[in-house]
């Protein structure tokens, strides 16, 4: 029965999260790279912040990532200028709504809900496309509503839809995407750029999670500890027992 | 200090208390890996109303401010983050403890005669813990909280004339609303636990009363030391039971440790990642389920075409569970002695209630609703037919004593020899 548990735990989530069309690139997560996370920081306080809050991150809490309150206030707050503010934006949600068609959501918690992988895939996937108010259309997430504030840095994709003979004789449609015109990023240095924002908003959704785990281990290693005597304590009592 | 204890004793009955209910309550010596979720249970009961008291320290029951404080406590609380998630998985838990204890009920007939007052307030326990959660599960105010309880709520909008206005009555509102949350944070942290832990009290009175079933399912009351009146195959609860969970609750803590510490969220089975979204009664989520605990019952709703009918089966899936120290005809209380068929429908029980937990996270399609219906005949059919099916059922004769470790507690090797001959000896 155990084994059964077993199963359906490690199957369950396959179930769960199975997403139809595009295929979920994997995110470059490493919340103990202190530099990616700085630089991830800095790419969202520019490209970010400006539409998008975080107002349950307070600025000062960055010192996480090693940076001094004077570092933070000088590099990264251009909305606040107390370093323990929260991270809010100016804009008005209801103007918002008005110009975007939805307010920006709050990222505090987008890798939570989200997940790394699909914000990191989600990035990558913008495409020029005129019939769009904005301009531009994302694979990953049809007709979103957010315009592509990192255009300049990736170039504009252009999406390529061919014919393929499928497995059962039929046509197919397959999309794709293609890099029609050159960023000022060559296309590595920009999933490198992703890659540091989405590592960011990952530490963003919780971040005390590398000192929760560090305690995590102490944790365990006394409850190990602390098992020896109680389990020779119990074989001790119960030696009479017959 | 003794003469402190003999003052609190001529006015309270202090050491009578002891004796009754630890060093002097004999609980069979062949306890197994089974029996430690009892006091697990307890165990995260404390659990849930320590942490729970911390958390209304800083949580804001208010539609407005609700979700924001509990990003509070984990952000900018001292150890918030440490109380919120033992809170969170503490739930699940807690659930999971239960599930083993009341299957260790099943496997042992631990309910049946005299026990049924024991089985009947235990399953008392699980239904309040059924509300407690459903209504705790709302205070974060997510996304996952507002529509589950929007469609729980609202399954008792099936019901014939008075659906809508009870509908209502529960929300005191129109939809989910901050009169919802606001009541039901009151539910949660004083009406619903203050039943709970009555019924908890009762519980245990009652297993103290009549003594402990065993995975023999035989009565160690029957075979006293006739100079003690001790039962033969009795040891006091406390030490030699103590000890012995403490060990389990290390293990259990190590546990419940890994989960807090490395995987709080436990890929969305006790954390949903579309309750990180603040409630929005604007957009409906893509899918709406329970968390794990409910998804058996979820899925039994959802396999009956029509909707008031799938409440009543719901509710009759939890309400069968009332009558299974009636149900069970065998003569064996315990599985070591009942026969092949109720081995047979016990998997079948099995299958069908995992089955139905699985599909029950599912979005439903022909084929899962199809497997569904399967699964709930399989589950009526595990309690309905037991009375006929225990009845037809070869049990083995049932020895005297307990056995313990592979032996009898007579000194013989473990046998199915006849009562009869056993006394004779």
């Amino acid at each position: 029965m155990k084994k059964l548990i077993g199963l359906m735990l490690l199957l369950a989530p396959l179930a769960v999260h199975a997403d139809e069309g595009v295929k979920l690139q994997t995110a470059p997560v490493n919340l103990e790279n202190k530099a990616s996370l700085q630089r991830g920081a800095q790419i969202f306080a520019n490209y970010c912040l400006s539409c998008h809050s975080a107002n349950y991150m307070r600025y000062n809490r960055l010192q996480d990532l090693g940076l001094t309150t004077d570092q933070i206030s000088q590099n990264l707050m251009f909305a606040s200028d107390k370093v323990g503010a929260r991270m809010t934006v100016a804009m008005n949600p209801a103007d918002a709504a008005k110009w975007f068609g939805n307010a920006p959501p709050d990222l505090t918690d987008i890798a939570r809900s989200q997940g790394a992988n699909w914000l990191y895939t989600y990035l990558l996937s913008f495409y020029r496309d005129n019939s769009r108010p904005t301009g531009w259309n994302n694979a990953l997430f049809k007709n979103v509503a957010m315009p592509f504030p990192l255009w300049q840095q990736q170039g504009e994709q252009k999406l390529v839809v061919d014919q393929v003979t499928g497995p059962n004789g039929k046509k197919v449609e397959v999309d794709h995407l293609v890099l029609a015109k050159p960023g000022t990023m060559t296309p590595t240095q920009y999933q490198a750029m992703v890659g540091d924002l989405v590592n960011y908003l990952v530490y963003l959704g919780e971040p005390i999670q590398e000192t929760r785990k560090k305690d995590g281990i102490f944790v365990l290693l006394f409850l190990a500890v602390f098992f020896i005597p109680a389990y020779y304590l119990y074989k001790e009592y119960w030696k009479d027992i017959h | 200090m003794k003469r402190l204890v003999d003052w609190v004793d001529e006015r309270f009955p202090l050491t009578a208390t002891w004796k009754q209910h630890l060093s002097e309550y004999y609980a069979p010596k062949n306890f197994n890996f089974w029996y430690f979720f009892g006091s697990l249970a307890l165990l995260v009961l404390v659990n849930q109303i320590v942490t729970g008291i911390f958390l209304t320290m800083n949580y804001k029951p208010d539609a407005n401010l609700a979700f924001a404080s509990v990003e509070y406590i984990m952000r900018d609380v001292r150890w918030g983050w440490l109380i919120r998630y033992m809170h969170s998985t503490g739930a699940s838990m807690f659930f999971i403890v239960v599930y083993l204890h009341m299957w260790r009920g099943l496997i042992y007939g631990s309910g049946r005669k005299p026990r049924e007052l024991i089985w009947i307030f235990g399953m008392l326990i699980y239904v309040c813990l059924m509300a407690e959660a459903f209504m705790g599960y709302l205070l974060p105010w997510g996304q996952m909280s507002y529509w589950g309880a929007q469609v729980i709520i609202s399954l008792f909008g099936a019901l014939p004339y008075v659906g809508n206005a009870l509908t209502t009555w529960i929300r005191g509102d129109f939809v989910v609303s901050d009169a919802t949350l606001n009541r039901f944070f009151a539910f949660h942290v004083i009406a619903v636990p203050l039943i709970l832990l009555c019924l908890v009290v009762a519980h245990l009175i009652a297993l103290h009363e009549v003594g402990s079933n065993n995975p023999d399912g035989v009565d160690i009351k029957k075979h006293k030391d006739p100079k003690t009146g001790i039962p033969l195959d009795g040891i006091p609860f406390h030490p030699y039971y103590t000890v012995k969970d403490i060990v389990g609750v290390v293990v259990f803590l190590m546990v419940f440790s890994a989960v807090i510490f490395f995987a709080p969220g436990l890929h969305g089975f006790f954390l949903e990642p579309n309750n990180f979204i603040p409630a929005n009664p604007m957009q409906t989520p893509p899918a709406i389920h329970p968390l794990w605990y409910f998804t058996p019952y979820y899925a039994i709703l959802r396999a009956v075409p029509n909707k008031l009918m799938g409440v009543i089966l719901m509710g009759c899936s939890i309400v069968v569970m009332f009558f299974l120290p009636w149900l069970d005809r065998s003569p064996a209380r315990s599985i070591r002695y009942k026969g092949s068929i109720y081995k047979l429908a016990l998997v079948v029980f099995l299958v069908s209630f995992f089955g139905l937990a699985y599909l029950g996270m599912q979005e439903p399609t022909p084929t899962i609703t199809m497997f569904a219906r399967i699964f709930t005949v399989g589950y009526f059919a595990f309690y309905l037919l037991m009375p006929l099916y225990t009845k037809m059922d070869k049990a083995k004769p049932v020895p005297e004593r307990v056995t313990f470790h592979g032996q009898s507690a007579a000194g013989t090797h473990l046998s199915f020899e006849p009562v009869a001959e056993r006394v004779a000896k």
